[in-house]
């Protein structure tokens, strides 16, 4: 059952030398609605506060290009300087959210709660490939996740599956009904599939769920309509809504609605359905305990989402209450953005210094090595998210990674006297502490050293 | 302070002089220089996304190709890269014409793996590396096929038989034979006693001891002469460094130019991942950038492997192709049939090997994707057969169970 070490490996952001593990399954679940006080010490700017920027930025971009197309040098040069000037704060202001991001993990009194939002942005992955909205993904955290992960899973889903970032990652912002207004105007505009099959297989039923092409198909045309421009935010547009009735899952949507409510309508049902509560229930258990998950705790988890009708603290709870999730030996490995706030913790720093904002110190500390380490800061392979299994991160050369920065980086993270490592390996693994980690500690070189051992140690690296 | 002028090419280039040196290493797993298995080599890219095969071996003499696709193509473009008065090359790939030209390209169209209906990446993905009839999950299969196709030489193959490239975990590769797992661009200068001393906390854990080893022992063999200096600031300046290569133009270069080193020894294995064939919007530009990094990736091989690559057959598969018409954002959705690439010495080439199904409405697949007329496995069975000599029956029942591959023809010389 609970203890408090393995509520701050398993389920937190490990353990730290100024704050105290998690005192029971109440305090984990205590606080997961509000701001709490490393939110408010470390703000993240708001996606919607950056999109101003970000037109102002593509409309420098359009004027430059029209000025090479003229032949305007003073004029190229003239906006060429905005575009870059505006594409570099925006760029940088995006690196200081993620440094937010990783400072609040590092000093949280409740780990749970930073895991779950790491969670769910994994579960809801969007991002903008293309400079600087690449590095905006936190903002977009901050907004669709953050707020919505201590309540139902409906209002995670609508903000998160309707949010720009994701209207605009899963190509939204393209999808025409075949017979809209929008259309009808123009040659060669239509459905777009994309959000449609990702949030019935990544987002609700997974790909296991009793779902088909056709219902892909007729989501498609129920979601025309939602769409964003960085020009005017997420919108419904009726001239873009395919109309008529659309059938998904035998039941029959927006006879007599428009899309915009029978979208929410659907999107309701799906958290209603018993795919969902299996595909959520098995997600958080791979997540949080074990990469084969026992089928009685993903039972019990899912029970708990059909049962409150997608309640997360419900779920949460039901997940933290069995003692399932608790007794095995830690199964999962670390993923290397956990290793690195875990080990910001361990080490006990509470401020961070202004250069890892921008520049290469953040380059060399964090993003950098989170590409070596197989996980590029908030930009996974796909809409899936990152892997879970054991096998897909201890990849050779990701565990190389994974020495080369717990041997460098730790110790240039604080500024006074590196701490003895033989107290320092007492604090980052409690109870985890075995008598080679003990022995290595004593026998390291130097204490940068023998930090980097210890935080590079299997013991450390697992949760 | 002269390493730091070696580029890396040279130090890779020593690596096999000095590598008997290196067994001294307490963290050395006895390398078996076994003679390798076969003479032949292959190469296996897998294009992750779904890359559109109507798109890039255009059927620009099929009645209906200029309705489906002609917002894709500039009317002069159309059959522009002529290969043989029915398929055209896009122009993305103009640089492999004299690939084609001297017998070294073919391709097989209209081809799948059997997944069928729910298009997702990621089970399609699974099934494609698997090698089997169905998504892994449900039949417990969990090894990849080029791995049974190794487990099938007994003991005959050394953990470089087969190796890894890149920084992901590649399912194709996994299972019970041990293989190689490394790509460029990473050093490891540890000091004596930190390697000793991580040799003594990884022992007790097998799974990380069995990776750090390897990590340790390829990172040496890779870059031996790091292995004398290691200072902190040294371990530093590695990892910036690594951070800018990783982060330049040109990785998949990179990926090739350390495939073909890896291949020049004793590996005749090899596997590795380009990305970025998903083009649900704007695909007229969205797949430049991959059929790019595809036409170089295969330029590179051919260059480095030297005369090798006349021994060697490059085989690029997908997991599925994509709708036949486009969508309505000037892309295509996920569909079923499409395209895989064979290049290479190896290969019967110059040919589009296909029974082609036509692109009339009724001959479509569900009235939406291309139909996939033979098994995407057959083809890769058929280089199996002619490139390493592996029983027919073998490839039926062990490297893609039940496969029927009667019908394929022979695209190996």
């Amino acid at each position: 059952m609970f203890d408090p070490e393995t509520a701050a490996i398993r389920f937190g952001t490990g353990l730290s030398p100024r704050i105290n593990a998690p005192s029971g399954i109440d305090a984990m679940l205590n606080g997961l609605s509000e701001p709490t006080m490393e939110e408010q010490a470390f703000p993240i700017n708001s996606y919607s506060s950056y999109r101003p920027a970000i037109w102002n930025s593509l409309l420098a971009g359009k004027k430059m290009n029209k000025a090479v197309r003229d032949g305007d040098e003073v004029g190229q040069k003239k906006a060429r300087k905005i575009y870059r000037k505006l594409g570099t704060a925006l760029f940088d202001a995006g690196n200081a959210d993620g440094v937010a991001e990783l400072m609040r993990g590092t000093v949280t009194e409740n780990g749970f709660k930073q895991r779950l939002v790491w969670f769910w942005a994994d579960h809801f992955s969007a991002y903008q490939a293309v400079r600087p909205q690449k590095r905006l993904v936190s903002s977009y955290i901050e907004e669709a996740i953050r707020p919505n992960i201590g309540g139902s899973f409906y209002s995670l889903l609508t903000a998160a599956s309707l949010h720009p970032v994701m209207l605009k990652f899963l190509d939204q912002d393209r999808s025409f009904g075949p017979n809209s207004k929008r259309a009808k105007q123009q040659e060669n505009l239509g459905l777009n599939e994309n959000l449609a099959r990702e949030i019935l297989e990544l987002h609700t039923m997974g790909v296991d769920g009793a779902y088909s092409q056709k219902d892909v198909r007729e989501f498609a045309r129920l979601l025309t309509g939602y769409t964003y421009n960085h020009k005017h935010g997420a919108r419904f547009l009726p001239a873009f809504a395919e109309p008529g009735p659309k059938y998904i899952l035998n039941q029959s949507y927006a006879e007599d609605t428009s899309n915009e409510q029978a979208v929410l309508s659907f999107l309701k049902n799906l958290t209603l359905h018993p795919d969902t509560a299996h595909h959520i229930a098995r997600k958080l258990v791979v997540h949080f305990v074990s990469d084969e998950p026992k089928p009685e705790l993903v039972s019990h988890v899912s029970a708990a989402f059909l049962g409150s009708e997608g309640n997360l603290l419900k779920t949460y709870e039901a997940l933290l209450e069995h003692p399932m999730s608790w007794k095995s030996p830690d199964q999962k490995i670390k993923r290397p953005l956990d290793l690195i706030v875990s080990s910001m913790r361990a080490m006990g720093i509470n401020s961070p210094s202004e250069k890892w904002d921008t520049g290469p110190e953040n380059r060399l500390f964090f993003n950098g090595p989170l590409t070596l380490m197989g996980q590029t800061f908030h930009n996974p392979p796909g809409p899936d998210g990152w892997p879970e299994s054991t096998a897909d991160w201890l990849h050779p050369q990701s565990i190389a990674a994974r020495i080369q920065w717990t041997m460098t980086v730790p110790a240039r993270l604080v500024s006074g006297r590196l701490p003895d490592p033989r107290d320092f390996a007492e604090i980052a693994l409690g109870e985890r502490l075995t008598n080679e980690l003990k022995f290595a500690a004593k026998a390291a070189e130097t204490r940068r050293e023998g930090i980097g051992i210890i935080l590079a140690s299997p013991e450390f690296q697992r949760r | 302070m002269s390493k730091q002028k070696l580029s890396r090419r040279d130090v890779l280039l020593r690596s096999g002089a000095l590598g008997c040196s290196l067994a001294a290493s307490p963290f050395m797993t006895p390398v078996t220089f076994a003679s390798a298995p076969w003479e032949n080599r292959l190469v296996v890219i897998l294009l992750r996304g779904g890359m559109d095969g109507l798109d890039v071996v255009q059927p620009y003499a099929a009645p209906s190709f200029d309705d489906m696709r002609g917002a894709l193509i500039s009317s002069e473009n159309a059959g522009q890269n002529d290969l043989d008065g029915y398929f055209s090359l896009h122009a993305g790939l103009s640089g492999l014409r004299s690939m084609w030209d001297s017998d070294d390209l073919a391709f097989a169209h209209a081809v799948s793996t059997p997944y069928r209906d729910k298009r997702s990446h990621f089970d399609g993905q699974d099934l494609l590396e698997a090698g089997s009839g169905e998504v892994s999950g449900k039949t417990g299969m969990r090894d990849g096929w080029l791995n049974r196709l190794i487990q099938l030489q007994g003991a005959g193959y050394s953990t470089r038989t087969a190796f890894a490239v890149g920084r992901e975990d590649l399912a194709i590769l996994s299972g019970k034979a041990p293989v190689s797992e490394w790509g460029p661009n990473t050093k490891l200068p540890l000091s004596p006693q930190a390697q000793r001393l991580l040799e003594i906390v990884y022992h007790s854990d097998p799974l990380f001891n069995e990776t750090i080893t390897e990590a340790i022992e390829l990172a040496n063999l890779m870059n031996p002469l790091e292995a004398e200096v290691a200072e902190s600031e040294n371990l530093m300046q590695e990892m910036a460094d690594t951070i800018r290569e990783e982060s330049a133009v040109g990785g998949h270069k990179r990926l090739a130019e350390f495939t073909a080193l890896q291949l020049k020894e004793e590996t005749r294995i090899a596997s590795f991942s380009l990305n970025g064939w998903d083009t649900h919007r704007g695909q007229k530009n969205g797949i430049r950038a991959p059929l790019n990094r595809l036409q170089e990736t295969l330029i590179t091989l051919k260059k480095e492997l030297g005369p090798i690559w006349g021994k060697t057959a490059v085989v690029a598969m997908t997991e599925f192709g994509r709708t036949a018409r486009l969508n309505g954002s000037s892309g295509t959705d996920h569909g079923t049939g499409g395209v895989m690439v064979l290049a290479g010495g190896a290969v019967r080439g110059r040919k589009v090997y296909s029974d082609w199904p036509g692109l009339e409405a009724s001959q479509l697949y569900r009235d939406r994707d291309l139909m996939p007329t033979e098994d995407v496995r057959s083809y890769a069975g058929s280089v199996l057969e002619g490139l390493f000599g592996v029983k027919q029956s073998d490839i039926e029942t062990s490297v893609f169970p039940g496969l029927d591959m009667s019908a394929v023809p022979k695209v190996i010389l």
